[in-house]
């Protein structure tokens, strides 16, 4: 019997290597969003939800990330009504397309930015945050995005330029809240120009490996992981430079509750609840007890350093 | 006015009986199979708050309505209602005390005491504690003229219920501002038969000295 050593495989059979570097660097991705993408309803991706993939980021937390029907489905948007539910009914009638963002202010390159130009800008990453809502509640979302940072270098903000204002889109046809004057509408958020330019400030394009339903904020949102949920803004149309500190609409609507700032902080509580602890949405079942809320909500390693010298209980 | 027989009234407390208990069956029902949505515990602790100032509400109906239509055979559903809403505030009480706080006395007492919505929600549940506890027949003849002295402290008790959902939400105050609506009127027309009272005592007093 005739024992055949190496030379029956064909050359054309064998794999080029840009071939199979690339399929290892798709496995690769496609482990890191295997970690996900079991938690993905089925209809999600028979509606068509297009795909906006991003590369890993490392510094992403290793916790559980909250299911993708909770995630799109408690919401807080109020010009979508203030109901957590209320959103995920009204906001699929918005349409995100066309869509420009006007940037402007203390800028040299301002303009408006089409939402296609936006999408290319910077490659996108799918990074694994911590989400803390100011009303004690909390999740775990893989949003897909880049730092803000990126945008900002581009558009080269004047000398003068100190903070940022996000201005969301107000639509009385689709956004149904917005005839009620629960805040001054439009919603309007803002930042410091450093806390702006920070690493960990994501202009935000899609979570799960989606494009952003919605109700989450489509088609372009801020998320901040260390501050209130209500800090990042969603849907923005306008990002303005300027060199006063902008007017936000939960600041101007309750001085009192809702700071510039709005830093997730355990030891300064709202005035009518604490914020020692928080329910962290599709944890456990419904005896699952609350968790520990982390100052910075647990990024202060990388934010700490920006309120550095700061009262944190007058500056809240 | 139609009066229902003594079978008929059997079957209505049995219907409104069965009925109070819906939305709890409901909550039980959305537990076991976990449909509260994403928060189930706030969702609990909602609905659980919602039903105890709907059924304060529902209680002080009774009286208007019976004195409106004549129909007094409503008086016989009074106590339920109240009960049930003593047992709706009682699961909202649990809910906080063991499922939010999980039985942080220290946490607790603070909240009590620092929290106005929390101070007056809490006072509220403790008021409505004797009333229930009075509420048998033998209680009530047993306290003969001071039941109603006591049992009149549910008009303070809805009002704080209402002013703990007014003073908590965080913004839209429509459904608050309902509640607020109705207790008014409720309380309002008891204020104006206790002044006409008072003038009709009045009148026949100045009647008898002009003659």
């Amino acid at each position: 019997m005739l024992i055949r050593t190496s030379s029956d495989v064909a050359p054309s059979e064998i794999t080029p290597k840009s071939v199979y570097l690339r399929r290892r660097a798709f496995l690769a991705r496609a482990v890191a969003l295997g970690l996900v993408a079991p938690l993905l309803p089925a209809q999600a991706r028979a509606a068509g939800a297009r795909m906006l993939p991003g590369r890993r980021w490392p510094l992403s937390t290793g916790e559980k990330p909250t299911p993708y029907k909770d995630v799109t489905t408690y919401n807080n948007f109020y010009e979508f009504g203030t109901g957590k539910d209320d959103p995920a009914v009204y906001a699929p009638k918005m349409k995100t397309r066309p869509w420009a963002v006007t940037v402007d202010g203390e800028v040299k390159h301002g303009g408006e930015f089409g939402i296609e130009d936006l999408l290319k800008l910077a490659p996108m990453e799918d990074r694994i945050y911590r989400h803390r809502c100011v009303e004690a509640w909390s999740m775990v979302i893989p949003w897909v995005g880049y730092p803000l940072a990126e945008l900002i270098k581009r558009v080269e903000p004047t000398g003068r330029a100190k903070f940022v204002a996000f201005t969301t889109k107000l639509d009385t046809e689709t956004m149904i809240g917005t005839r009620m004057p629960m805040l001054d509408w439009p919603y309007v958020e803002g930042l410091r120009l450093d806390e702006a330019m920070h690493p960990l400030a994501l202009l935000t394009f899609g979570l799960y490996g989606e494009v952003l339903p919605n109700q989450n904020g489509a088609p372009v949102r801020m998320v901040l992981p260390w501050k209130y949920g209500f800090k990042s803004a969603k849907s923005i149309v306008r990002i303005t430079f300027t060199e006063q500190q902008p007017k936000t609409a939960w600041n101007q609507a309750a001085p009192n509750e809702y700071g510039f700032y709005s830093n997730v902080n355990p030891n300064v509580d709202h005035p009518r609840w604490s914020q020692a602890r928080e329910r962290r949405i599709g944890e456990g079942g419904f005896f699952t007890r609350k968790r520990k809320t982390l100052m910075f909500n647990g990024y202060a390693d990388q934010v700490a350093r920006l309120y550095a010298g700061m009262d944190l209980k007058k500056f809240f | 006015m139609w009066q229902p027989r003594r079978r008929q009234l059997a079957t209505i407390k049995a219907a409104v009986f069965a009925l109070c208990l819906v939305p709890f069956a409901h909550l039980v029902w959305g537990v076991a199979y976990d449909a509260l949505g994403a928060n189930p515990v706030e969702a609990v602790t909602h609905s659980t708050g919602w039903w105890t100032l709907f059924l304060l509400c529902a209680t002080l109906t009774v009286t208007p309505l019976r004195r409106a239509t004549g129909a007094n055979w409503l008086l016989k559903l009074r106590r339920m209602l109240g009960l049930y809403a003593f047992f709706y505030v009682a699961l909202h009480f649990l809910t906080y005390i063991w499922l939010d706080q999980w039985f942080d006395l220290a946490a607790i007492a603070g909240n009590v005491l620092q929290r106005p919505y929390i101070t007056v929600g809490f006072t509220a549940f403790l008021l409505l504690v004797p009333l229930a506890a009075t509420s048998t027949d033998a209680m009530q003849r047993r306290l003969g003229r001071n039941w109603q002295r006591v049992h009149r402290f549910i008009y303070l008790i809805a009002a704080f219920g209402v002013l703990h959902f007014w003073w908590l939400v965080k913004r839209d105050i429509t459904q608050p501002a309902i509640f607020a609506l109705v207790l008014s009127c409720l309380l309002g027309v008891r204020l104006y038969w206790s002044l006409r009272r008072r003038a009709g005592a009045a009148r026949p007093a100045v009647a008898t000295s002009g003659g």
